[in-house]
C-alpha cells in the first residue's frame, strides 16, 4: 500500500514511522482503538484521486482526514484505513462576490476563511468552538455546528457547492452556484456524510453579510432552571438571537479563573446572549430579551459596552474547554439536541445522573437551539472511572430522547454513537440510510465502520448477535 | 411507534406493487415530466398534527394546504420560508423543491424540513431526519428528498422549522442597476430586475423598514405594491451570470432574481449537461430506493428545471 501511494504522490508525502501512525490512529475523542499503517498528505484533487485509486486498486479502506479535532471518532481509521490527510490543501482559491461564494480547500481553518474575508465585509458563519483549528473540509464531514447557527443555520445551509473524489476515484461537482442545480441534493447528501461518500477536494462556502449592528449581552441568574426558562421564553417571545449560549456555575468559575472573561463566579448559570441586525431590530430585540429575562428571575442583565468588552465575554465561552483541562485530567464531551422546551428537566436529569454515577459534569452548550454538551471530567487513572463516565453517557443520551431528542447536534455518530442509532431509528430507517451511502461507495471502502450499525471493523457491532449487541451496549462498550 | 390511521391508512393505499405518485394541488404537476400514464394517484394525509410556536416548529400531514399552514403559523405570528399557491400542497412544495423569492433573506426550501416521514417503494413508513431544529444524526436524507419530486418516497408527514413573521415589509421600485441600489442594503428579502427596473423587497422591524426604504427613495425609488408578473419560463444561474443573461436577451425579456440566480423568462436558457457521475448516482440512488421504478415513473430531476416559472405559478 505504502508503495502504491508513494508511486501516487511521492516519498515525502507519504508517512509511516510508528510515531505518525500512532498520531494519526486518534482524532480528539476518547475513541482509542483505531489502526492505520500508512498516512498521505495530497496536496491536489489530482493526489487526492491518485490516493483514493490506489487504495480502491489494493481493496484497502481509506479515511479523509482534515485537523483531527472531531469529536465522534469519524476520522478514526477502521480496519487499518490509508488515511488521506488534506492539511497540505489550505489554500483560499478565490473569493466570488457576485455570486456570493469563497472557494477554499478543505485544509483552510475556519478561523482563516473568515479572517480572508473580513476586508470584503462578509464571513462564513459556522463557527464551531474549535474554529482555530478545525479543516472546512472537517466542518462538510461532520455538519459542524457552533453558537451562531442559532440563527444562522450549521454547515450545510452554507456549503453551495463542492468538488468531490467519490469513493471510485472519480471526480465530479457537486450542487453548483447556480441555485437549483438538476437533479436529487447531492451536495446537501454529502454534506455530515462524515467521509463516507468520498473526499470534498474544493469547497464553495457561502458568504455571510456583516451585521451592521451586533450586542452582546451577559445574563446571570440564581437558578439553572431560571436560565433555561430564559432561552425557552426568548425563543417563545419570537425573538431568534444570533445565539444563546449557557454556561453553569463550574464552568463559568472555571473560566473566570482562566481567562478572567469578567463573568460573575457567584451565578448557578449564566446567558451569552447575541443580538444582531439593523439598529431598530436589534434594539427591540434587547429590550425583549431584557423583559424575559427579568421576568425570569436574571439577577443582572449587562449588555457589552465595546467591542473589547465583547470579545473579552466571547474568548471566555470558547476558551471553557481549555478551562475545563486544568481541573482533571480527562473529558468526554457529549453532544445531543432536546425540544428547547425541555431544557431545564433534562438539565435536571444531567445533573442527577452525574450524581448517580459519582461524575463531575459541567455544562456549556448552544442553548438556544437545545443543543445540550454535558461535559463529564474525570480522572481515568482512577480505576472504574472511565466505565462510570461511560455508563452516564448512556443515560444522558437516553434521557435527551426520551423527550423527544435526536443523538447529535454537531458531533455526527462516527464510532461513538452508532450503536445508538438503533434507539432514534427503526431498521427500515437505517436501511434507507445505508442505501444512500451504498449508491455513493459500492464497495464499502470510504470510512467504513462509521455512522451506521453496520460497520466491519473497529468493534464489528455487525457480526454478532443481537444479545451480543445489546449486552456490549449495556456494558457501555460502544466506545 | 404506533402509526396514527390517517398514515396507515396512506401506506396501504400507496401499496407494495404498481406504479404510483402522490397529487398535491397540481400548481406544479409538469415539473420535471408528466406522470407516466397508468400511474395511480394517491394523496398524502392532511392537516397539522401538532404546533410548538414555542419550538418553532411545526409536524403537519403533506397533503396539507400551503393555506392552512399558513393560517394556523400567522395566528401564533409566525411563518416558513415555503412558498406555493394557497392550494398547493407542502408535500408538493418540498417535492418540487423551488425555492420563493425571499430565499435571498431566509434561505432555500431544502434547511426548512427538519424531518420527513415517507411510504418506501416497498410499503414502509420510513422517518428521515428529526424533531428538533438542529441534527446530525446519520445521514441527511430530507436533503435528498427536497426536490426528488416523489421518485424516492411518498411523503405522508413532515416536520418545518418555522420562522418570526416579519412585523414589516414594503416593496419598492427603482430605474437603474440593482447592484448599486441596494449595495447600502443589509439583507433584502427579494432583489429583482429586468434590465431597467429594479424591484426591493423589503421586510423586518418597522423603523429598519423605513431606513432601508429611505435609502432606495434617495436613490429615486418609490414604494410598490408588489412584485412585477414574473415571465413563465424558469432557469437557474450563478448569480455572477445574471447582468450578462439579461443583456444577451437569450431568455428573452426576463426578471431576475438578484443574488440568488433564478431567471424567470420567455424561454430556458441553457445548462450545462450533469456530469457522467452525478447522472450515474442518480442512476444507483433511484435504484436503491425503487428498484421496480413504480414511484413517479415519468418524472425526472434531472429534469426539473423544465415546467412552469413557480413556485407560486400556476401550471395550466
Amino acid at each position: 500500500m505504502r508503495a502504491a501511494l508513494v508511486a501516487a504522490i511521492g516519498a515525502e508525502h507519504v508517512h509511516s514511522s510508528s510515531i505518525d501512525t500512532a498520531l494519526y490512529a486518534r482524532d480528539a475523542s476518547v475513541i482509542d482503538e483505531g489502526f492505520t499503517s500508512v498516512v498521505c498528505f495530497p496536496g491536489t484533487t489530482a493526489e487526492v484521486q491518485a490516493c483514493v485509486r490506489a487504495a480502491v486498486a489494493l481493496g484497502v479502506p481509506f479515511v479523509a482526514r482534515g485537523s483531527g479535532t472531531g469529536l465522534a471518532g469519524g476520522a478514526v481509521p477502521c480496519g487499518g484505513a490509508v488515511v488521506i490527510t488534506t492539511t497540505r490543501m489550505d489554500t483560499i482559491h478565490e473569493v466570488d462576490m457576485a455570486s456570493g461564494v469563497a472557494w477554499v480547500g478543505p485544509g483552510v481553518l475556519n478561523l482563516d476563511v473568515s479572517r480572508h474575508l473580513a476586508p470584503f465585509g462578509v464571513h462564513f458563519a459556522p463557527d464551531p468552538s474549535s474554529q482555530q483549528s478545525c479543516s472546512i473540509g472537517g466542518n462538510v464531514a461532520n455538519n459542524s455546528g457552533g453558537p451562531h447557527c442559532l440563527a444562522y443555520g450549521v454547515t450545510s445551509a452554507h456549503i453551495v457547492a463542492l468538488e468531490v473524489v467519490l469513493p471510485d476515484g472519480e471526480v465530479t461537482m457537486l450542487g453548483g452556484l447556480d441555485p437549483e442545480p438538476a437533479g436529487f441534493d447531492l451536495r446537501g447528501a454529502f454534506v455530515g456524510s462524515e467521509g463516507t461518500m468520498g473526499i470534498a477536494t474544493k469547497i464553495a462556502v457561502r458568504l455571510t453579510a456583516n451585521p451592521p449592528t451586533i450586542r452582546t449581552m451577559l445574563i446571570d441568574f440564581e437558578s439553572v432552571a431560571d436560565a433555561g426558562a430564559t432561552v425557552s421564553g426568548i425563543i417563545a417571545a419570537g425573538v431568534v438571537p444570533a445565539a444563546i449560549e449557557m454556561m453553569d456555575a463550574l464552568v463559568t468559575r472555571a473560566v473566570e479563573d482562566f481567562v478572567h472573561a469578567g463573568y460573575p463566579t457567584d451565578a448557578a448559570a449564566i446567558l451569552l446572549v447575541e443580538v444582531d441586525g439593523l439598529p431598530g431590530g436589534v434594539e427591540q430585540e434587547i429590550q425583549t430579551v431584557t423583559a424575559v429575562a427579568h421576568a425570569n428571575r436574571a439577577r443582572t442583565v449587562r449588555i457589552a459596552a465595546d467591542e473589547i468588552e465583547r470579545a473579552a465575554l466571547w474568548k471566555g465561552r470558547k476558551s471553557a474547554f481549555g478551562a475545563i483541562a486544568r481541573i482533571k485530567p480527562n473529558y468526554y464531551l457529549h453532544d445531543t439536541v432536546i425540544p428547547r422546551t425541555r431544557l431545564v428537566e433534562v438539565l435536571e436529569q444531567v445533573y442527577a445522573i452525574a450524581t448517580k454515577y459519582d461524575i463531575l459534569v459541567m455544562n456549556v452548550f448552544h442553548a438556544g437551539d437545545g443543543n445540550l454538551h454535558p461535559l463529564l471530567v474525570y480522572d481515568a487513572r482512577v480505576p472504574g472511572t472511565t466505565e462510570r463516565v461511560y455508563a452516564a453517557g448512556k443515560e444522558i443520551v437516553e434521557a435527551s430522547l426520551a423527550v423527544g431528542g435526536v443523538l447529535s447536534g454537531e458531533h455526527g455518530i462516527g464510532l461513538e454513537k452508532r450503536a445508538f442509532m438503533h434507539l432514534q431509528f427503526s431498521d427500515d430507517d437505517l436501511e434507507h440510510q445505508a442505501k444512500l451511502r451504498r449508491a455513493f461507495d459500492q464497495m464499502g471502502l470510504a470510512n467504513p465502520g462509521k455512522v451506521l450499525p453496520s460497520g466491519s471493523s473497529c468493534g464489528d457491532v455487525f457480526s454478532m448477535s443481537p444479545e451480543q449487541q445489546q449486552a456490549m451496549r449495556d456494558g457501555g462498550a460502544w466506545l | 411507534m404506533t402509526i396514527e390511521k390517517s398514515l396507515q391508512d396512506f401506506i396501504d393505499e400507496v401499496g407494495t406493487t404498481d406504479p404510483v405518485c402522490v397529487v398535491g394541488g397540481r400548481t406544479q404537476w409538469s415539473v420535471g415530466g408528466r406522470a407516466a400514464p397508468s400511474t395511480r394517484e394517491v394523496r398524502a394525509p392532511a392537516g397539522i398534527v401538532d404546533y410548538h410556536p414555542a419550538e418553532m416548529t411545526v409536524r403537519l400531514g403533506a397533503g396539507t394546504t400551503m393555506a392552512e399552514l399558513e393560517a394556523a403559523l400567522a395566528a401564533k405570528g409566525q411563518t416558513t420560508v415555503l412558498e406555493g399557491a394557497p392550494d398547493a400542497t407542502v408535500g408538493g412544495v418540498l417535492a418540487v423543491g423551488r425555492s420563493g423569492l425571499r430565499r435571498l433573506r431566509v434561505g432555500p426550501v431544502r434547511d426548512a424540513l427538519l424531518q420527513v416521514r415517507y411510504v418506501s417503494a416497498d410499503g414502509r413508513l420510513i422517518t428521515a431526519g428529526g424533531p428538533t431544529v438542529k441534527n446530525v444524526s446519520g445521514y441527511d436524507l430530507c436533503k435528498l428528498m427536497v426536490g426528488s419530486l416523489g421518485t424516492l418516497g411518498c411523503f405522508a408527514e413532515v416536520i418545518l422549522r418555522t420562522r418570526p413573521r416579519p412585523v414589516a415589509e414594503q416593496w419598492w421600485a427603482v430605474t437603474g442597476d440593482p447592484f448599486a441600489v441596494t449595495a447600502p442594503l443589509y439583507r433584502p428579502s427579494t432583489v429583482l430586475w429586468d434590465g431597467e427596473t429594479t424591484w426591493v423587497h423589503l421586510e423586518g422591524h418597522v423603523a429598519d423598514v423605513t431606513a432601508q426604504g429611505e435609502i432606495i427613495a434617495r436613490a429615486g425609488g418609490s414604494s410598490c405594491s408588489g412584485p412585477p408578473e414574473l415571465p413563465p419560463v424558469r432557469s437557474s444561474i450563478a448569480p455572477s451570470s445574471l447582468a450578462t443573461a439579461v443583456r444577451s436577451g437569450d431568455a428573452g425579456h426576463c426578471v431576475v432574481e438578484i443574488g440568488v440566480g433564478v431567471v424567470h423568462g420567455q424561454r430556458a436558457l441553457p445548462r450545462p449537461a450533469p456530469s457522467a457521475a452525478v447522472v450515474e448516482l442518480h442512476r444507483r440512488i433511484r435504484h436503491e430506493f425503487d428498484p421496480a421504478q413504480r414511484l413517479n415513473p415519468g418524472r425526472d430531476a434531472l429534469r426539473a428545471l423544465e415546467g412552469p416559472s413557480g413556485p407560486s405559478e400556476r401550471d395550466r
